[in-house]
C-alpha cells in the first residue's frame, strides 16, 4: 500500500541527507579558510552556497507537492512540515557559511597576528552539531537530537571567550579594531549556525514525536 | 502524445443540452481525470469514449472523438472499440460466473479459445490487477463470493484481459472502504506504464494523488483543463478554484 | 492480523438485549391492538397450513390402501382400469407441450426485454394480451383446440392437439416469467459485457440467460405444474382413449383426465383416489426434479 508515496517520502529524505552533506562541506569549508588562506576555497564556498539555495527550493517544492497530492497525516505530515521547516535552517546555514567565507579572506589578508583558535574551534564544533542534527533527522534518533543542544552550550561558551579576547585584542592595539570586530563577526555567525542546528535538531523531535521539545 | 482527443463534442440527452462544446486531449500513459459536482456531465463524457451511451435512447452527440486519430463514431467497429477502450464501472459488475470465466470471458468473446492460452492470459490480467496472490486458490470459486475490493480489482482484470489500450474508469472506488480504494490507486499508477487511463472521480484527493491532468466540468461545461499540480494549486478559473475549495455554490 | 473473535461457547454469555415475555406483555398492554394483529395473522397461517396437511393426509389416507399392482398393470382393461398408460401418456403429452411452447415463450420474452425499445406500443399490445390470455378458464382453449386442430386441421383427438393446445395455453406463463426474470438482470451485467467488447447475441446467451435461468426454471415450472393437472382443455383436444398414444396422432388421456374419468363414471371411486396420490406423487416428482436442475444450474454458474 502506498507504495509511491514511500517512494516519494524515500527521496524526500535522500534529498534532505544530501542538502545536509552540502551544509556540513559548507561549514567545514569555511573552517578551512578560516586556518588557512587559499583563494579556491571561497569559489568553492560560493558554488557550494548556490547548491544549497538549489537544493532548497527543489525540496520546497517536493514537499509542496507531497502536502497537496498525498494529504499527508500523522508521521507523514510531521515529516514533511518538519522537513519543510529544517531547509530553511539549512539554507540560512549555508548564507551564513558563505559570509563567513568572505569575511575570513579578508581577514586573512590583512593579517596572521589575531589568535584563532577559538574561533575555529567554534567551527568544527558547529559543523559537527549540524552533522549530527542531521544523522539525528535520518535515523530518526531523538537521544542523537537532544546531544544537539548539549552542543550549543559549549559553542556559546565559545563565544563568550572570543568576545572576551575581542574586548582585549582592541584594548592592546586600537589599529587592529576592524580586524578584530569582523573576528567577532565571525564568531557571531558561527554561533548562529550552532543555534540553526539546533532549531534542525527540534524539527526532527517533532518529526518523531509531534513536540519540538529536546530538552 | 494524445490517445483521445475530443472535439467540439456537443451531447443533447432529448432536449437537454448534457455537454456543451467539449474540447479535449488525454494523454497517452497518463492518467486523466475528470472532476465536478454530480450531474456535470463527467461520467457522460467518459462513457461517450467507448461509446456506451449508444445504448440511451435519445442521446444524441455531435462533433468528433478520435482514438490515435481514427474517429471513433465513424467506420470503427464498435465491438473493437470496446476492445481497446475498456471500462471499470462504479459499482463492480462481476459476471455470476467463477473467478477464470470472467477473466476469460472478454478474450473467448475476441475469438481465443486455446485453454493454455486463456490460462495465460487469466494469470496475466489478474497479476497487472493484483490480485493474482489473492485468487490463485480460488479460480474456479464464484466471482459474487469475493469481497467489494476484491470484486472491483477482477473487474480490471477482467477489462486488462481484452488488452485495451485506454482504461476508462467511472468512479470506480467510490463504493469502496479506503484501504481497497488506496489498492486500486496504487495499481492505476503501476498500470499506467503500458496503459492511458481516464477517470471520473468525486475524490478530489483522489484526483490529487494519481492523476497526471485534470479536467474540471460545470453544468456541461469543461471549465478547465491542465497538469493536475497546476489546477490544484494555482487554478485559472474563479469557479474551479470555489470547487476544489470546497466553496462551491 | 490475528483475529481471535470466535468465542468457543456462546451460551455461556447472558444476553441483555433478549425481549422478556414480561416486556412483551408490558407493550401488548400500551397496544392491545397489535395483540390482536398478531392473534389474527397467526391464525391465518395455521388455517390455510391445516387446510393444506387435511387435503393431503385425506388424499393420503383414502388412495394409499388402493395403490394396488393391479392399478399399475401394464395394459389398462376396465377391471384393473390401470393408470400406467395415463403415466406415459401425460409424460409425453409434457414434453411435447414445453418443446412447443418453451422457445417460442422464452423467444418472445427475450425480445419484449432486450431487443424491442422501451414504450414500443406492440410491445404493451403483446402484454396485455399475454395477461388476459393467462387469465382464461381452461376449457375456453379446450374448445378452441377442440374446432381448430381436431377439426379444422383434421388431426383428430390427437396427442398433438392436445400439446398444441396446451402450448397455447401455457405460452403466457412461460412468456411472462421469463420477461420478470430476463428484467431483473442487472443492467450492470450488460454493460460489463457489452465494455468488454461483446455483442448483443453473446451477451445475452452467455450473461443474461444463464443469470435468468431461475427464474425461467420457475416459469416452466410452473407451466408443467399446470399441464399436468390440465383437465378440460384435454379432454376435447387429447381425449380419454384408454392406451398408450401410440404416435402424435392418437389419442390417449393424460393422468388428471383418467381420474376426473374414474370418478365421473363411479364405479371406480377407489381406485380414482389411488390415482389422486399418484398425481400427487407425480407433480412433487416434477417440483423436486425441476428444483434440483435449478439448483445444479445456479451452482454451476455460482
Amino acid at each position: 500500500m502506498r507504495e509511491y508515496f514511500d517512494k516519494d517520502l524515500d527521496k524526500l529524505n535522500n534529498q534532505l541527507i544530501e542538502m545536509g552533506s552540502l551544509v556540513e562541506k559548507a561549514i567545514k569549508n569555511t573552517v578551512d579558510v578560516i586556518t588557512s588562506d587559499k583563494d579556491e576555497s571561497l569559489d568553492f564556498a560560493r558554488e557550494q552556497e548556490n547548491k544549497i539555495n538549489e537544493a532548497e527550493k527543489s525540496i520546497q517544492n517536493h514537499c509542496i507537492r507531497l502536502l497537496l497530492h498525498q494529504a499527508p497525516v500523522a508521521k507523514d505530515l510531521r515529516y514533511i512540515s518538519a522537513a519543510l521547516k529544517m531547509i530553511t535552517d539549512l539554507e540560512r546555514i549555508g548564507d551564513q557559511a558563505i559570509d563567513i567565507a568572505e569575511m575570513s579572506e579578508y581577514i586573512n589578508n590583512r593579517t596572521t597576528v589575531l589568535n584563532m583558535t577559538h574561533i575555529s574551534e567554534m567551527a568544527s564544533k558547529a559543523a559537527d552539531m549540524v552533522t549530527l542534527a542531521i544523522d539525528a533527522f535520518v535515523k530518526s534518533d531523538l537521544e542523537l537530537a537532544k546531544t544537539v543542544n548539549k552542543h550549543d552550550d559549549v559553542i556559546d561558551n565559545l563565544f563568550d571567550q572570543v568576545k572576551d579576547e575581542t574586548v582585549e585584542i582592541i584594548h592592546n592595539d586600537r589599529n587592529l579594531g576592524t580586524e578584530a570586530i569582523d573576528l567577532m563577526m565571525i564568531a557571531k555567525y558561527l554561533e548562529r549556525i550552532g543555534d540553526h542546528a539546533v532549531n534542525i535538531a527540534e524539527w526532527v523531535a517533532f518529526s518523531i514525536t509531534g513536540s519540538c521539545d529536546i530538552k | 502524445m494524445d490517445k483521445i482527443t475530443v472535439e467540439n463534442m456537443n451531447l443533447y440527452y432529448g432536449n437537454f443540452h448534457a455537454l456543451k462544446d467539449v474540447n479535449l486531449r488525454m494523454e497517452k500513459n497518463k492518467i486523466t481525470a475528470f472532476i465536478g459536482p454530480s450531474g456535470c456531465g463527467k461520467s457522460t463524457l467518459l462513457k461517450s469514449l467507448n461509446r456506451m451511451n449508444d445504448l440511451v435512447e435519445g442521446c444524441k452527440i455531435t462533433g468528433e472523438i478520435k482514438l490515435d486519430g481514427e474517429d471513433i463514431y465513424g467506420d470503427m467497429d464498435i465491438n473493437l472499440l470496446r476492445k481497446r477502450v475498456g471500462m471499470v464501472f462504479q459499482k463492480a459488475n462481476p459476471f455470476p460466473m467463477s473467478v477464470y470465466d470472467n477473466v476469460a470471458f472478454g478474450p473467448r468473446t475476441h475469438g481465443i479459445k486455446n485453454k493454455k492460452e486463456l490460462d495465460q492470459i487469466v494469470e496475466e490480467s489478474l497479476r497487472d490487477a493484483a490480485i493474482w496472490d489473492e485468487l490463485k486458490d480460488r479460480l474456479k470459486k464464484s466471482a459474487l463470493g469475493l469481497s467489494g475490493g476484491q470484486q472491483q480489482r477482477l473487474c480490471i482484470a477482467r477489462a486488462l484481459a481484452v488488452k485495451p489500450e485506454v482504461l476508462l474508469m467511472d468512479e470506480a472506488t467510490s463504493a469502496l472502504d479506503p484501504i481497497s480504494t488506496g489498492k486500486i490507486e496504487e495499481l492505476c499508477l503501476k498500470l499506467k506504464d503500458n496503459y492511458t487511463i481516464v477517470m471520473v472521480t468525486h475524490n478530489m484527493q483522489q484526483a490529487l494523488r494519481i492523476s497526471n491532468n485534470t479536467a474540471f466540468f460545470l453544468l456541461g461545461e469543461m471549465v478547465e483543463y491542465g497538469s493536475t499540480d497546476t489546477i490544484f494549486s494555482a487554478p485559472k478559473d474563479k469557479r474551479t478554484e470555489e470547487y476544489i475549495t470546497g466553496r462551491f455554490g | 492480523m490475528d483475529d481471535n473473535r470466535i468465542i468457543a461457547d456462546p451460551k455461556s454469555i447472558k444476553a441483555i438485549n433478549k425481549v422478556s415475555f414480561k416486556q412483551r406483555m408490558i407493550s401488548y398492554k400500551k397496544k392491545p391492538l397489535s395483540l390482536v394483529m398478531l392473534i389474527l395473522v397467526a391464525l391465518a397461517a395455521a388455517l390455510s397450513a391445516a387446510a393444506l396437511v387435511f387435503i393431503i393426509v385425506y388424499v393420503l389416507v383414502k388412495g394409499i390402501p388402493n395403490l394396488t399392482p393391479d392399478l399399475f398393470s401394464l395394459t389398462y382393461n376396465s377391471d384393473n382400469v390401470s393408470c400406467m398408460p395415463s403415466i406415459i401418456n401425460t409424460i409425453m403429452l409434457t414434453l411435447l407441450t414445453l418443446v412447443i411452447a418453451v422457445p417460442f415463450g422464452v423467444g418472445a420474452a427475450i425480445y419484449l426485454a432486450e431487443y424491442a425499445k422501451k414504450g414500443n406500443k406492440l410491445v404493451k399490445v403483446i402484454r396485455t394480451m399475454a395477461e388476459t390470455l393467462a387469465g382464461i378458464p381452461s376449457i375456453v382453449y379446450g374448445l378452441f383446440g377442440m374446432l381448430f386442430f381436431v377439426s379444422a386441421l383434421h388431426w383428430g383427438y390427437s396427442l398433438l392437439a392436445g400439446a398444441f393446445t396446451l402450448a397455447i395455453m401455457v405460452l403466457p406463463t412461460i412468456m411472462r416469467t421469463t420477461e420478470e426474470a430476463l428484467i431483473t438482470v442487472p443492467d450492470s451485467y450488460r454493460e460489463g459485457s457489452f465494455g468488454l467488447g461483446a455483442g448483443k447475441l453473446r451477451t445475452i446467451v452467455k450473461i443474461i440467460l444463464p443469470s435468468a435461468m431461475p427464474g425461467i426454471l420457475a416459469g416452466i415450472i410452473l407451466a408443467v405444474g399446470r399441464i399436468v393437472g390440465e383437465t378440460a382443455a384435454l379432454i376435447y383436444t387429447y381425449g380419454s382413449a384408454t392406451g398408450y398414444a401410440a404416435g402424435p396422432l392418437s389419442s390417449g388421456r393424460s393422468l388428471a383426465v383418467h381420474m376426473y374419468v374414474l370418478a365421473n363414471e363411479g364405479l371406480h371411486t377407489d381406485q380414482a383416489w389411488g390415482t389422486a396420490v399418484v398425481l400427487l406423487v407425480l407433480v412433487f416428482g416434477i417440483n423436486t426434479l425441476s428444483a434440483f436442475i435449478a439448483k445444479k444450474l445456479g451452482s454451476k454458474k455460482g
